[in-house]
């Protein structure tokens, strides 16, 4: 097997902290514990397991920001990726598009789009929120995508993925070479161990400038404005069951009974 | 300009989600069309309030990358193209982002101009008002921020499109609906939750009865649906669904942000906790410290009686 697998990766506000708006009006995350996105250790995770079976023959992280986003780099490494890749953007603050873009620049300028069988990432990054890459990443190679993943296995030249949608779950078989993101489902990340660690830190990582590759990186959204929302107003503790219906209103609360 | 809504069709009809977002689209005041996959679907979509026109595609189910390539085919007609933030939307609008070189935003929650919308980040910690400048921006909208379209009032003209070809290395094998008491999740009044808490799936069986029984919709949190209690399409949160029903009774959650992220806009929450100090209770209306077996038992008692009376 020389199929390789390419896992893309965020470093994130840590999914314990509470994010504030500061005096400046934006969110200053210096200071703040930063982690792996949840969603990319799990697929770290799944890619490992996909190697240790035999089906894949490597795995590569990547990440692109400045160069204070290794240290999830070395975190993928210590749970056993083979090599990192960061993509240096410098002072571009590149959209979901343009992260798109370097990564398939990437991958059809290094080893070649070919020598992948499958890019793995998470399914959305825990701080914007928006889960756009995979499937921006799908387009940009022409490969079929399978987003929010519970389960995949190998299916001949392809895959066979198992999503969640709105009511339940689908399963798609996907041929030839695909991008899939993960739901938190798909695999239980390993811990990290000590001598792991220490290991991570003798193998390769890479460092790429984003100017390298000749495209435009600015993005088409920018962010105006941001606030806190609005606080609830206080609530009020009742008693038991009777009161709470007192408080609500019986007519309220059993609205749709028989309806 | 115009802005394009990709339609849903569900149980026979516009799915409510749809009038929700050609709501949202029509607050941009340019004329907004709908794409509809059927002629039943087409001469429904003509009749809602709003609409200037409505595509008919010649294709009924596209997985999501062959509507990204129909979409890339006719996107320079305009500024927006927008659906619901569900399962379809978000995997083939990003996709068709990129086809076309644009931007692609998920999850609005409000429209401040034509190019201006606001959304959350950090699991709605931070709510954000994001400038466009993308020709044409796909997104993905909230459908519970917005009132619905009416159904009728409308007169739409229906244009044909042409056939495309299906991309055919992606084959839907197998579709599976999740077990589910009471009503759907997105759209009920009242939604019935449950979390850690409860303990078994066999309480939660029985919160999804007492769901039945009061005509609501059962949610879980993340931490019901990892242990097993609840079904993934339960899950209401940062990763799961986003609600806002008129009332929202959560029985043993804790309350962790990325929940809070998904059910916060609801008009009244109550929660029913042993912990006194779960962080539930900063954003509940009502709340009963107490044993929610007790709580859950006495309102499907009320709710079976009232059943009965009627």
């Amino acid at each position: 097997m020389t199929m390789k697998i390419l896992v893309p990766v965020k470093r994130v506000v840590d999914a314990n902290v509470r994010v504030r708006i500061g005096s400046a009006g934006t969110v200053d995350t210096t200071g703040l514990k930063m982690s792996l996105n949840p969603f990319d250790e799990c697929a770290v995770e799944q890619a490992l397991r996909l190697r240790e079976a035999g089906i894949a023959s490597s795995v590569t992280v990547l990440t692109c920001g400045l160069p204070v986003c290794q240290d999830v780099l070395r975190t993928a490494l210590a749970m056993g990726a083979d090599d990192a890749v960061l993509i240096d953007t410098a002072s571009a603050s590149p959209d979901s598009l343009g992260i798109a873009r370097l990564l398939h620049a990437f991958m059809i300028t290094d080893a070649g789009a070919d020598a992948y069988g499958l890019v793995l990432c998470g399914k959305q990054a825990i701080d914007d929120d928006i889960g756009g890459v995979a499937a921006m990443l799908a387009a940009l190679l022409g490969w079929p995508q399978a987003l929010n993943a519970s389960a995949i296995e190998v299916a001949g030249r392809g895959w066979l993925v198992t999503c969640g949608d709105d009511a339940g779950t689908a399963t798609w078989r996907l041929d030839g070479p695909a991008v899939v993101s993960a739901d938190l489902r798909l695999a239980d990340p390993r811990r990290v161990t000590l001598p792991s660690i220490v290991k991570a830190k003798q193998k390769p990582l890479r460092t790429l400038d984003a100017a390298t590759y000749s495209f435009p990186l600015e993005a088409q959204t920018r962010i105006v404005e941001m606030s806190e929302p609005a606080v609830r107003q206080p609530g009020i503790k009742v008693a038991d069951t009777a009161a709470l219906l007192g408080a609500i209103g019986s007519q309220r609360l059993f609205q749709n009974v028989g309806a | 300009m115009r802005s394009l809504v990709v339609g849903e069709w569900e149980d026979g009809a516009i799915s409510d989600a749809t009038l929700r977002v050609i709501r949202a689209a029509s607050e941009r005041g340019v004329p907004v069309d709908v794409l509809t996959f059927s002629s039943t679907m087409a001469d429904a979509a003509a009749c809602i309030e709003g609409v200037a026109r409505v595509l008919l595609a010649a294709d009924e189910a596209p997985n999501p990358e062959t509507l990204a390539a129909l979409l890339q085919r006719i996107a320079s007609d305009y500024s927006m193209i927008a659906t619901s933030h569900r399962t379809a939307g978000r995997s083939a609008l990003p996709r068709a982002a990129a086809l076309t070189g644009n931007a692609f935003l998920a999850d609005i929650t409000r429209v401040v101009s034509a190019q201006r919308f606001v959304r959350g980040l950090y699991a709605g910690s931070v709510v954000a008002t994001i400038e466009s400048t993308s020709a044409t921006l796909f997104a993905t909208f909230r459908t519970s921020s917005f009132a619905p379209a009416s159904r009728t009032g409308g007169a739409a003209s229906i244009v044909m499109l042409d056939a495309i070809a299906p991309f055919a290395a992606t084959v839907l094998i197998d579709r599976q609906a999740a077990a589910q008491n009471g009503r759907d999740l997105s759209s009920a009044r009242i939604v019935v939750a449950g979390g850690r808490g409860l303990a078994s799936k066999d309480n939660m069986d029985k919160l999804g009865v007492l769901a039945g029984n009061m005509g609501a919709a059962l949610g879980a949190s993340r931490a019901a649906v990892d242990a097993g209690y609840a079904p993934n399409a339960a899950q209401v949160g940062q990763t799961g669904k986003t609600v806002a029903p008129d009332i929202y009774l959560a029985f043993g959650i804790s309350g962790a942000i990325q929940h809070l992220a998904g059910m916060k806009d609801s008009q009244i929450i109550v929660a029913v906790n042993k912990d006194p100090d779960a962080p539930i209770f900063s954003v509940a209306d009502y709340g009963i410290v107490g044993d929610l077996f007790d709580v859950m038992g006495e309102l499907d008692a009320h709710a079976r009686a009232m059943g009965n009376a009627q």
